[in-house]
Protein backbone atom coordinates (compact mmCIF):
# COMPACT_ATOMS: atom_id res chain seq x y z
CA UNK A 1 0.00 0.00 0.00
CA UNK A 2 1.29 3.41 -0.88
CA UNK A 3 1.80 5.93 1.85
CA UNK A 4 -0.99 8.21 2.98
CA UNK A 5 -0.56 11.89 3.81
CA UNK A 6 -2.78 14.50 5.43
CA UNK A 7 -3.08 18.27 5.26
CA UNK A 8 -4.77 20.22 8.05
CA UNK A 9 -5.83 23.82 7.55
CA UNK A 10 -6.41 25.47 10.93
CA UNK A 11 -8.50 28.45 9.93
CA UNK A 12 -9.78 31.12 12.28
CA UNK A 13 -13.29 29.72 11.95
CA UNK A 14 -13.05 26.11 10.69
CA UNK A 15 -10.41 23.41 10.76
CA UNK A 16 -10.32 21.42 7.53
CA UNK A 17 -8.49 18.19 6.81
CA UNK A 18 -7.82 16.10 3.72
CA UNK A 19 -6.35 12.59 3.58
CA UNK A 20 -4.56 11.75 0.36
CA UNK A 21 -3.46 8.46 -1.14
CA UNK A 22 -0.93 9.66 -3.69
CA UNK A 23 -2.90 12.19 -5.69
CA UNK A 24 -6.26 10.81 -4.71
CA UNK A 25 -8.50 12.29 -2.08
CA UNK A 26 -9.62 9.57 0.34
CA UNK A 27 -11.63 11.75 2.66
CA UNK A 28 -12.26 15.27 3.94
CA UNK A 29 -13.59 16.62 7.23
CA UNK A 30 -14.30 20.02 8.72
CA UNK A 31 -14.97 21.05 12.33
CA UNK A 32 -15.30 24.40 14.07
CA UNK A 33 -11.90 25.64 15.23
CA UNK A 34 -13.18 26.87 18.60
CA UNK A 35 -10.65 27.87 21.21
CA UNK A 36 -8.54 24.73 21.37
CA UNK A 37 -6.98 24.37 17.94
CA UNK A 38 -5.23 21.10 18.67
CA UNK A 39 -8.38 19.51 20.06
CA UNK A 40 -10.33 20.57 16.95
CA UNK A 41 -7.59 19.28 14.66
CA UNK A 42 -7.65 15.91 16.44
CA UNK A 43 -11.40 15.75 16.05
CA UNK A 44 -11.14 16.57 12.35
CA UNK A 45 -8.41 13.96 11.92
CA UNK A 46 -10.47 11.24 13.61
CA UNK A 47 -13.50 12.11 11.48
CA UNK A 48 -11.50 11.88 8.29
CA UNK A 49 -9.82 8.60 9.35
CA UNK A 50 -13.25 7.08 9.99
CA UNK A 51 -14.56 8.28 6.65
CA UNK A 52 -11.53 6.92 4.78
CA UNK A 53 -11.58 3.68 6.76
CA UNK A 54 -7.88 3.91 7.54
CA UNK A 55 -5.83 4.00 10.75
CA UNK A 56 -3.78 6.81 12.21
CA UNK A 57 -0.56 4.79 11.74
CA UNK A 58 -1.21 4.58 8.00
CA UNK A 59 -0.74 8.34 7.69
CA UNK A 60 2.95 8.81 7.07
CA UNK A 61 3.18 12.57 7.03
CA UNK A 62 0.93 15.38 8.27
CA UNK A 63 1.37 19.03 7.39
CA UNK A 64 -0.53 21.80 9.15
CA UNK A 65 -1.23 25.23 7.72
CA UNK A 66 -3.45 28.23 8.52
CA UNK A 67 -3.68 30.68 11.42
CA UNK A 68 -3.53 28.03 14.16
CA UNK A 69 -0.95 25.70 12.58
CA UNK A 70 1.63 26.12 15.35
CA UNK A 71 -0.75 24.65 17.93
CA UNK A 72 -0.85 21.24 16.21
CA UNK A 73 1.81 19.22 18.00
CA UNK A 74 1.08 15.98 16.11
CA UNK A 75 1.83 17.54 12.71
CA UNK A 76 5.19 16.60 11.18
CA UNK A 77 5.62 20.02 9.67
CA UNK A 78 3.91 23.30 8.82
CA UNK A 79 3.68 25.39 5.65
CA UNK A 80 2.30 28.91 5.18
CA UNK A 81 -1.21 29.35 3.88
CA UNK A 82 0.24 31.07 0.81
CA UNK A 83 2.32 27.99 -0.12
CA UNK A 84 -0.57 25.63 0.59
CA UNK A 85 -2.94 27.76 -1.48
CA UNK A 86 -0.53 27.85 -4.39
CA UNK A 87 0.02 24.09 -4.38
CA UNK A 88 -3.65 23.25 -3.94
CA UNK A 89 -4.89 25.65 -6.60
CA UNK A 90 -2.26 24.61 -9.12
CA UNK A 91 -3.28 20.98 -8.63
CA UNK A 92 -6.96 21.72 -9.38
CA UNK A 93 -6.48 24.47 -11.95
CA UNK A 94 -3.06 24.25 -13.65
CA UNK A 95 -4.04 27.26 -15.76
CA UNK A 96 -4.57 29.56 -12.76
CA UNK A 97 -2.05 32.42 -12.48
CA UNK A 98 -3.82 34.49 -9.83
CA UNK A 99 -5.45 33.05 -6.71
CA UNK A 100 -7.89 34.95 -4.52
CA UNK A 101 -8.48 33.26 -1.15
CA UNK A 102 -11.18 34.69 1.08
CA UNK A 103 -11.50 33.12 4.47
CA UNK A 104 -13.43 33.99 7.61
CA UNK A 105 -11.01 36.63 8.88
CA UNK A 106 -8.46 37.13 6.13
CA UNK A 107 -8.29 37.85 2.44
CA UNK A 108 -5.27 36.85 0.40
CA UNK A 109 -4.24 37.18 -3.19
CA UNK A 110 -1.29 35.42 -4.83
CA UNK A 111 0.28 35.28 -8.24
CA UNK A 112 1.65 31.91 -9.28
CA UNK A 113 3.64 30.74 -12.29
CA UNK A 114 2.99 27.80 -14.62
CA UNK A 115 4.62 25.45 -12.10
CA UNK A 116 2.49 26.73 -9.22
CA UNK A 117 5.33 28.67 -7.62
CA UNK A 118 4.42 31.85 -5.74
CA UNK A 119 5.59 35.03 -7.48
CA UNK A 120 3.94 37.63 -5.27
CA UNK A 121 1.19 37.89 -2.68
CA UNK A 122 -0.80 40.29 -0.50
CA UNK A 123 -2.82 39.77 2.67
CA UNK A 124 -5.51 41.71 4.50
CA UNK A 125 -5.65 40.50 8.08
CA UNK A 126 -6.14 43.84 9.80
CA UNK A 127 -9.79 44.46 9.11
CA UNK A 128 -12.92 42.32 8.90
CA UNK A 129 -14.31 44.20 5.90
CA UNK A 130 -13.44 42.09 2.87
CA UNK A 131 -13.50 38.78 4.78
CA UNK A 132 -16.18 36.21 5.56
CA UNK A 133 -16.76 37.82 8.97
CA UNK A 134 -18.21 40.81 7.11
CA UNK A 135 -20.88 38.72 5.34
CA UNK A 136 -21.61 36.88 8.60
CA UNK A 137 -22.20 40.13 10.48
CA UNK A 138 -24.51 41.37 7.72
CA UNK A 139 -26.43 38.08 7.67
CA UNK A 140 -27.00 38.54 11.40
CA UNK A 141 -28.16 42.13 10.96
CA UNK A 142 -30.54 41.03 8.19
CA UNK A 143 -31.66 37.93 10.09
CA UNK A 144 -30.94 35.80 7.05
CA UNK A 145 -29.35 32.35 7.09
CA UNK A 146 -25.83 32.84 5.74
CA UNK A 147 -26.13 29.87 3.37
CA UNK A 148 -29.04 31.55 1.57
CA UNK A 149 -27.27 34.90 1.08
CA UNK A 150 -25.86 33.93 -2.32
CA UNK A 151 -29.12 32.85 -3.89
CA UNK A 152 -31.05 35.79 -2.45
CA UNK A 153 -28.64 38.34 -3.85
CA UNK A 154 -28.98 36.89 -7.34
CA UNK A 155 -32.67 37.87 -7.22
CA UNK A 156 -31.74 41.51 -6.81
CA UNK A 157 -32.51 43.82 -9.71
CA UNK A 158 -31.16 47.00 -8.20
CA UNK A 159 -27.68 48.21 -7.45
CA UNK A 160 -27.42 50.30 -4.28
CA UNK A 161 -24.13 51.56 -2.90
CA UNK A 162 -22.84 50.72 0.59
CA UNK A 163 -20.97 53.70 1.98
CA UNK A 164 -19.38 52.09 5.00
CA UNK A 165 -16.15 50.13 4.70
CA UNK A 166 -15.97 49.15 8.36
CA UNK A 167 -18.03 46.08 9.34
CA UNK A 168 -19.35 47.82 12.47
CA UNK A 169 -20.49 50.87 10.49
CA UNK A 170 -21.88 48.68 7.70
CA UNK A 171 -24.08 46.93 10.27
CA UNK A 172 -25.67 50.29 11.14
CA UNK A 173 -26.01 51.06 7.44
CA UNK A 174 -27.79 47.78 6.81
CA UNK A 175 -30.17 48.50 9.69
CA UNK A 176 -30.92 51.95 8.17
CA UNK A 177 -31.55 50.33 4.78
CA UNK A 178 -33.97 47.88 6.38
CA UNK A 179 -35.80 50.83 7.99
CA UNK A 180 -35.98 52.55 4.62
CA UNK A 181 -37.78 49.43 3.39
CA UNK A 182 -35.02 48.52 0.95
CA UNK A 183 -35.52 44.97 -0.34
CA UNK A 184 -33.42 42.35 1.43
CA UNK A 185 -32.17 41.01 -1.92
CA UNK A 186 -30.87 44.44 -2.89
CA UNK A 187 -29.17 44.94 0.48
CA UNK A 188 -27.51 41.53 0.23
CA UNK A 189 -26.28 42.29 -3.26
CA UNK A 190 -24.87 45.58 -1.93
CA UNK A 191 -23.08 43.61 0.81
CA UNK A 192 -21.52 41.28 -1.76
CA UNK A 193 -20.59 44.20 -4.03
CA UNK A 194 -18.91 45.95 -1.10
CA UNK A 195 -16.73 42.99 -0.14
CA UNK A 196 -15.98 42.30 -3.82
CA UNK A 197 -14.84 45.92 -4.13
CA UNK A 198 -12.47 45.59 -1.20
CA UNK A 199 -10.97 42.42 -2.56
CA UNK A 200 -10.70 43.67 -6.12
CA UNK A 201 -8.63 46.61 -4.97
CA UNK A 202 -6.32 44.21 -3.12
CA UNK A 203 -6.04 42.05 -6.26
CA UNK A 204 -5.25 45.07 -8.43
CA UNK A 205 -2.41 46.05 -6.07
CA UNK A 206 -0.72 42.72 -6.73
CA UNK A 207 -1.67 42.70 -10.39
CA UNK A 208 -3.96 40.34 -12.25
CA UNK A 209 -2.91 37.63 -14.64
CA UNK A 210 -5.59 35.32 -16.00
CA UNK A 211 -6.85 32.83 -15.30
CA UNK A 212 -8.02 33.77 -11.82
CA UNK A 213 -9.12 31.21 -9.23
CA UNK A 214 -11.36 32.04 -6.28
CA UNK A 215 -10.96 29.82 -3.20
CA UNK A 216 -11.73 29.87 0.53
CA UNK A 217 -15.04 29.49 2.35
CA UNK A 218 -16.53 32.67 0.90
CA UNK A 219 -16.20 31.14 -2.61
CA UNK A 220 -19.22 28.97 -1.70
CA UNK A 221 -21.35 32.09 -1.95
CA UNK A 222 -22.67 32.32 -5.53
CA UNK A 223 -23.86 35.89 -4.97
CA UNK A 224 -20.35 36.95 -4.02
CA UNK A 225 -18.87 35.09 -7.01
CA UNK A 226 -21.29 37.01 -9.23
CA UNK A 227 -20.27 40.36 -7.69
CA UNK A 228 -16.60 39.47 -8.03
CA UNK A 229 -17.01 38.53 -11.71
CA UNK A 230 -18.87 41.76 -12.43
CA UNK A 231 -16.22 43.74 -10.61
CA UNK A 232 -13.29 42.12 -12.40
CA UNK A 233 -15.02 41.91 -15.76
CA UNK A 234 -14.14 38.28 -16.50
CA UNK A 235 -14.97 34.74 -15.45
CA UNK A 236 -13.42 33.00 -12.45
CA UNK A 237 -12.31 29.45 -11.74
CA UNK A 238 -14.11 28.21 -8.65
CA UNK A 239 -13.42 24.70 -7.38
CA UNK A 240 -16.41 22.49 -6.74
CA UNK A 241 -15.95 19.27 -8.71
CA UNK A 242 -12.70 18.04 -7.21
CA UNK A 243 -13.29 19.64 -3.86
CA UNK A 244 -15.19 22.47 -2.12
CA UNK A 245 -13.35 25.82 -2.21
CA UNK A 246 -12.59 25.92 1.54
CA UNK A 247 -10.50 22.71 1.26
CA UNK A 248 -7.94 23.97 -1.25
CA UNK A 249 -5.43 24.97 1.41
CA UNK A 250 -5.70 21.61 3.23
CA UNK A 251 -5.30 19.88 -0.13
CA UNK A 252 -2.18 21.92 -0.82
CA UNK A 253 -0.72 20.97 2.58
CA UNK A 254 -1.44 17.27 1.95
CA UNK A 255 0.18 17.47 -1.50
CA UNK A 256 3.27 19.14 -0.03
CA UNK A 257 3.36 16.30 2.57
CA UNK A 258 3.27 13.82 -0.31
CA UNK A 259 6.19 15.62 -2.00
CA UNK A 260 8.15 15.41 1.28
CA UNK A 261 7.96 11.66 1.55
CA UNK A 262 8.70 11.38 -2.15
CA UNK A 263 5.36 9.75 -2.97
CA UNK B 1 -29.84 39.96 36.95
CA UNK B 2 -33.19 40.56 35.29
CA UNK B 3 -33.52 40.31 31.57
CA UNK B 4 -35.61 43.34 30.73
CA UNK B 5 -34.71 45.07 27.52
CA UNK B 6 -33.37 48.21 29.18
CA UNK B 7 -31.05 46.09 31.30
CA UNK B 8 -29.53 44.66 28.18
CA UNK B 9 -28.78 47.98 26.52
CA UNK B 10 -25.40 48.59 28.06
CA UNK B 11 -24.41 51.01 25.32
CA UNK B 12 -27.16 53.48 26.32
CA UNK B 13 -25.29 56.46 27.72
CA UNK B 14 -27.15 58.99 29.84
CA UNK B 15 -28.91 61.88 28.12
CA UNK B 16 -28.94 65.26 29.87
CA UNK B 17 -30.26 68.82 29.79
CA UNK B 18 -29.42 71.99 31.71
CA UNK B 19 -30.56 75.58 32.23
CA UNK B 20 -28.47 78.33 33.81
CA UNK B 21 -31.11 79.92 36.06
CA UNK B 22 -28.86 82.93 36.78
CA UNK B 23 -29.29 84.14 33.21
CA UNK B 24 -32.43 85.56 31.67
CA UNK B 25 -32.98 85.51 27.91
CA UNK B 26 -35.17 88.64 28.11
CA UNK B 27 -32.09 90.68 29.08
CA UNK B 28 -29.80 89.28 26.36
CA UNK B 29 -28.56 91.31 23.38
CA UNK B 30 -27.64 88.31 21.28
CA UNK B 31 -29.36 84.93 21.48
CA UNK B 32 -27.50 82.35 19.41
CA UNK B 33 -27.65 78.56 19.17
CA UNK B 34 -25.64 75.64 17.87
CA UNK B 35 -26.94 72.19 17.01
CA UNK B 36 -24.49 69.32 16.54
CA UNK B 37 -26.18 66.36 14.86
CA UNK B 38 -23.68 63.54 15.23
CA UNK B 39 -24.01 59.97 14.06
CA UNK B 40 -24.65 58.78 17.61
CA UNK B 41 -25.58 61.87 19.65
CA UNK B 42 -27.18 65.27 19.06
CA UNK B 43 -26.59 68.39 21.17
CA UNK B 44 -28.34 71.75 21.16
CA UNK B 45 -26.74 74.69 22.98
CA UNK B 46 -28.34 78.13 23.39
CA UNK B 47 -26.10 81.06 24.33
CA UNK B 48 -26.96 84.48 25.67
CA UNK B 49 -24.24 86.96 24.67
CA UNK B 50 -21.75 84.12 24.45
CA UNK B 51 -22.65 82.47 27.77
CA UNK B 52 -24.27 79.06 27.95
CA UNK B 53 -27.93 79.47 28.84
CA UNK B 54 -29.34 76.01 28.24
CA UNK B 55 -28.46 72.80 26.45
CA UNK B 56 -29.56 69.25 25.74
CA UNK B 57 -27.52 66.18 24.90
CA UNK B 58 -29.41 63.20 23.48
CA UNK B 59 -29.15 60.21 21.20
CA UNK B 60 -29.55 60.77 17.45
CA UNK B 61 -32.62 59.06 16.07
CA UNK B 62 -32.72 57.39 12.67
CA UNK B 63 -33.94 60.63 11.07
CA UNK B 64 -31.67 63.69 11.22
CA UNK B 65 -34.23 66.57 10.91
CA UNK B 66 -36.18 65.13 13.83
CA UNK B 67 -33.07 64.70 15.99
CA UNK B 68 -32.26 68.40 15.62
CA UNK B 69 -35.86 69.38 16.44
CA UNK B 70 -36.03 67.06 19.42
CA UNK B 71 -32.75 68.28 20.87
CA UNK B 72 -33.69 71.95 20.46
CA UNK B 73 -37.17 71.43 21.91
CA UNK B 74 -35.70 69.65 24.93
CA UNK B 75 -33.03 72.33 25.46
CA UNK B 76 -35.68 75.08 25.45
CA UNK B 77 -38.07 73.20 27.71
CA UNK B 78 -39.42 75.34 30.57
CA UNK B 79 -37.22 78.31 29.62
CA UNK B 80 -40.05 80.25 27.96
CA UNK B 81 -37.71 80.84 25.03
CA UNK B 82 -38.81 79.76 21.56
CA UNK B 83 -36.80 79.02 18.42
CA UNK B 84 -38.07 82.10 16.56
CA UNK B 85 -36.47 84.35 19.19
CA UNK B 86 -33.03 82.88 18.54
CA UNK B 87 -31.29 85.26 16.17
CA UNK B 88 -28.95 82.81 14.52
CA UNK B 89 -28.63 79.02 14.55
CA UNK B 90 -25.59 77.15 13.23
CA UNK B 91 -25.87 73.45 12.44
CA UNK B 92 -22.84 71.21 12.58
CA UNK B 93 -21.87 67.53 12.67
CA UNK B 94 -22.52 64.68 10.33
CA UNK B 95 -26.20 65.66 9.96
CA UNK B 96 -25.60 69.42 9.77
CA UNK B 97 -27.33 69.92 6.41
CA UNK B 98 -30.46 68.40 7.90
CA UNK B 99 -31.09 70.95 10.65
CA UNK B 100 -34.31 72.54 9.31
CA UNK B 101 -34.14 75.68 11.46
CA UNK B 102 -30.41 76.40 11.00
CA UNK B 103 -29.35 79.61 9.27
CA UNK B 104 -26.06 78.10 8.31
CA UNK B 105 -24.01 74.89 8.45
CA UNK B 106 -20.35 74.83 9.56
CA UNK B 107 -18.09 71.76 9.65
CA UNK B 108 -17.66 69.98 12.96
CA UNK B 109 -13.88 70.32 12.80
CA UNK B 110 -14.16 74.12 13.00
CA UNK B 111 -16.86 73.91 15.67
CA UNK B 112 -14.97 71.44 17.85
CA UNK B 113 -11.82 73.56 17.84
CA UNK B 114 -13.86 76.65 18.69
CA UNK B 115 -15.77 74.75 21.39
CA UNK B 116 -12.59 73.34 22.94
CA UNK B 117 -11.19 76.86 23.06
CA UNK B 118 -14.31 77.90 25.02
CA UNK B 119 -14.37 74.89 27.37
CA UNK B 120 -10.64 74.59 28.09
CA UNK B 121 -9.32 78.09 27.41
CA UNK B 122 -7.25 79.83 24.72
CA UNK B 123 -4.01 77.93 25.55
CA UNK B 124 -5.37 74.82 23.81
CA UNK B 125 -3.41 74.04 20.63
CA UNK B 126 -4.34 70.41 20.00
CA UNK B 127 -7.83 68.93 20.24
CA UNK B 128 -8.68 65.26 20.00
CA UNK B 129 -12.36 64.84 19.23
CA UNK B 130 -13.50 61.29 19.87
CA UNK B 131 -16.96 61.05 18.42
CA UNK B 132 -19.48 58.31 17.88
CA UNK B 133 -18.34 57.21 14.43
CA UNK B 134 -15.14 59.08 13.81
CA UNK B 135 -12.09 60.48 15.49
CA UNK B 136 -10.36 63.74 14.66
CA UNK B 137 -7.05 65.24 15.69
CA UNK B 138 -7.17 69.03 15.29
CA UNK B 139 -4.52 71.75 15.71
CA UNK B 140 -5.75 75.27 16.40
CA UNK B 141 -4.57 78.75 17.34
CA UNK B 142 -5.39 80.87 20.40
CA UNK B 143 -8.74 81.87 18.91
CA UNK B 144 -9.73 78.27 18.32
CA UNK B 145 -9.18 78.59 14.56
CA UNK B 146 -8.20 75.33 12.87
CA UNK B 147 -4.65 75.19 11.49
CA UNK B 148 -4.46 71.47 10.61
CA UNK B 149 -6.35 68.22 11.17
CA UNK B 150 -6.44 64.49 10.51
CA UNK B 151 -9.37 62.17 10.83
CA UNK B 152 -10.37 58.53 10.84
CA UNK B 153 -13.92 58.06 9.68
CA UNK B 154 -13.39 54.81 7.83
CA UNK B 155 -13.25 52.41 10.72
CA UNK B 156 -14.91 51.92 14.12
CA UNK B 157 -11.61 51.40 15.95
CA UNK B 158 -11.05 54.39 18.21
CA UNK B 159 -14.65 55.62 18.10
CA UNK B 160 -17.56 55.67 20.51
CA UNK B 161 -19.35 53.06 18.41
CA UNK B 162 -16.48 50.64 19.04
CA UNK B 163 -16.77 51.28 22.77
CA UNK B 164 -20.52 50.63 22.64
CA UNK B 165 -19.89 47.26 21.01
CA UNK B 166 -17.52 46.39 23.86
CA UNK B 167 -19.89 47.58 26.58
CA UNK B 168 -22.55 45.30 25.10
CA UNK B 169 -20.19 42.36 24.77
CA UNK B 170 -19.01 42.57 28.38
CA UNK B 171 -22.41 43.63 29.70
CA UNK B 172 -20.95 46.63 31.47
CA UNK B 173 -22.80 49.93 31.30
CA UNK B 174 -20.93 52.33 29.03
CA UNK B 175 -20.81 54.98 31.78
CA UNK B 176 -18.86 52.52 33.99
CA UNK B 177 -16.39 51.20 31.38
CA UNK B 178 -13.65 53.73 32.09
CA UNK B 179 -13.71 53.41 35.86
CA UNK B 180 -13.84 49.63 35.74
CA UNK B 181 -10.93 49.45 33.29
CA UNK B 182 -8.73 51.15 35.89
CA UNK B 183 -9.50 48.53 38.52
CA UNK B 184 -6.58 46.31 37.55
CA UNK B 185 -3.44 45.63 39.59
CA UNK B 186 -1.28 45.59 36.54
CA UNK B 187 -1.84 47.01 33.08
CA UNK B 188 -2.41 44.10 30.63
CA UNK B 189 -1.12 43.98 27.05
CA UNK B 190 -3.49 45.95 24.80
CA UNK B 191 -5.84 43.93 22.59
CA UNK B 192 -3.76 43.33 19.47
CA UNK B 193 -6.45 43.68 16.79
CA UNK B 194 -7.21 47.05 15.31
CA UNK B 195 -10.54 45.97 13.82
CA UNK B 196 -13.40 46.05 16.34
CA UNK B 197 -14.82 42.80 14.92
CA UNK B 198 -11.52 41.01 15.54
CA UNK B 199 -10.99 42.73 18.90
CA UNK B 200 -14.36 41.34 19.91
CA UNK B 201 -13.30 37.76 19.13
CA UNK B 202 -10.02 38.40 20.89
CA UNK B 203 -11.88 39.61 23.99
CA UNK B 204 -14.11 36.53 23.98
CA UNK B 205 -10.94 34.43 23.94
CA UNK B 206 -9.49 36.35 26.88
CA UNK B 207 -12.70 35.91 28.90
CA UNK B 208 -12.58 32.17 28.19
CA UNK B 209 -9.01 32.16 29.44
CA UNK B 210 -10.40 33.43 32.73
CA UNK B 211 -9.59 37.13 32.47
CA UNK B 212 -11.83 39.38 34.57
CA UNK B 213 -14.00 41.93 32.78
CA UNK B 214 -11.89 44.71 34.32
CA UNK B 215 -8.75 43.32 32.72
CA UNK B 216 -10.39 42.84 29.31
CA UNK B 217 -11.72 46.41 29.44
CA UNK B 218 -8.25 47.64 30.40
CA UNK B 219 -6.80 45.82 27.38
CA UNK B 220 -9.42 47.35 25.08
CA UNK B 221 -9.18 50.90 26.47
CA UNK B 222 -5.40 50.71 26.06
CA UNK B 223 -5.77 49.54 22.44
CA UNK B 224 -8.20 52.36 21.70
CA UNK B 225 -5.89 54.90 23.34
CA UNK B 226 -2.97 53.63 21.28
CA UNK B 227 -4.99 53.83 18.09
CA UNK B 228 -5.85 57.52 18.56
CA UNK B 229 -2.37 58.39 19.83
CA UNK B 230 -0.95 57.27 16.46
CA UNK B 231 -3.38 59.68 14.77
CA UNK B 232 -2.22 62.48 17.12
CA UNK B 233 1.44 61.74 16.55
CA UNK B 234 0.96 61.83 12.79
CA UNK B 235 -0.53 65.30 13.11
CA UNK B 236 2.00 66.43 15.72
CA UNK B 237 1.01 67.61 19.17
CA UNK B 238 1.47 71.08 20.54
CA UNK B 239 0.46 71.70 24.15
CA UNK B 240 -1.93 72.32 25.69
CA UNK B 241 -3.86 69.31 24.63
CA UNK B 242 -7.55 68.61 25.25
CA UNK B 243 -10.06 65.88 24.46
CA UNK B 244 -13.66 66.45 23.37
CA UNK B 245 -16.53 64.16 22.37
CA UNK B 246 -18.23 61.36 24.26
CA UNK B 247 -15.07 59.32 24.88
CA UNK B 248 -13.59 62.31 26.73
CA UNK B 249 -15.86 61.16 29.56
CA UNK B 250 -14.27 57.72 29.63
CA UNK B 251 -11.51 58.04 32.23
CA UNK B 252 -10.06 54.66 31.22
CA UNK B 253 -9.29 55.85 27.69
CA UNK B 254 -8.35 59.40 28.68
CA UNK B 255 -5.85 58.28 31.33
CA UNK B 256 -4.20 55.84 28.93
CA UNK B 257 -3.91 58.51 26.22
CA UNK B 258 -2.30 60.83 28.79
CA UNK B 259 0.09 58.10 29.93
CA UNK B 260 1.14 57.22 26.38
CA UNK B 261 1.65 60.88 25.42
CA UNK B 262 3.04 61.84 28.85
CA UNK B 263 0.81 64.90 28.63
CA UNK B 264 -2.07 65.73 30.96
CA UNK B 265 -5.37 66.79 29.42
CA UNK B 266 -7.27 69.32 31.53
CA UNK B 267 -10.48 68.19 33.18
CA UNK B 268 -13.52 69.77 31.56
CA UNK B 269 -15.80 72.01 33.62
CA UNK B 270 -18.51 71.56 30.97
CA UNK B 271 -19.66 68.29 29.35
CA UNK B 272 -17.01 67.75 26.61
CA UNK B 273 -19.61 66.13 24.37
CA UNK B 274 -21.05 69.65 23.91
CA UNK B 275 -17.89 71.09 22.29
CA UNK B 276 -19.26 70.96 18.73
CA UNK B 277 -22.60 72.61 19.61
CA UNK B 278 -20.87 75.23 21.77
CA UNK B 279 -18.53 76.07 18.89
CA UNK B 280 -21.53 76.31 16.55
CA UNK B 281 -23.37 78.65 18.96
CA UNK B 282 -20.27 80.86 19.21
CA UNK B 283 -20.02 81.03 15.40
CA UNK B 284 -23.72 81.91 15.35
CA UNK B 285 -23.08 84.76 17.78
CA UNK B 286 -20.21 86.07 15.66
CA UNK B 287 -22.42 85.95 12.57
CA UNK B 288 -25.13 88.00 14.31
CA UNK B 289 -22.49 90.59 15.27
CA UNK B 290 -21.31 90.72 11.67
CA UNK B 291 -24.89 91.26 10.43
CA UNK B 292 -25.39 94.06 12.97
CA UNK B 293 -22.19 95.81 11.84
CA UNK B 294 -23.33 95.68 8.23
CA UNK B 295 -26.71 97.09 9.17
Amino acid sequence: MTALTAGIDCGSKNTKIIILKDDQILSTASVLSGFDQEESAKKALNNSLDKAGVNRVDIKYIIATGAGMDAISFANDTVTTISANARGTHFIFPSARTVIDIGAEEGRVLRIDEEGKVKDFGINEKCAAGAGAFIEAMARALEVDITTMGELSLKSTKQIPMNAQCTIFAESEVVSLIHQKTLKEDIIRAVHDAIADRNTSMVRQIGIEQEVALIGGVANNIGFIDSMKRNLGFDLLVPNEVIAPEYVSALGAALIAKDKIGG
Amino acid sequence: MSNTESDMEYWRWTESRYTNSELSWEDADIISAGVDVGSVSTQAVVMLDGKIYCYSNMRTGSDSPDSANNAMTWALEETGLSIDKIQFVVGTGYGRVNVPFANRAITEIACHARGANFIYGPEIRTVLDMGGQDCKAIRCDHRGKVTAFLMNDKCAAGTGRGMEVFADLLQVHINDVGKMSLQVDEEPEPVSSTCVVFAKSEAVGLLRKGWLKEKVLAAYCAAMAHRVVTLLLRLGIEEKFAITGGIAKNIGVVKRIEDELKIKAPEPAIDPQLAGAIGAALFAKALVEKQCKKA
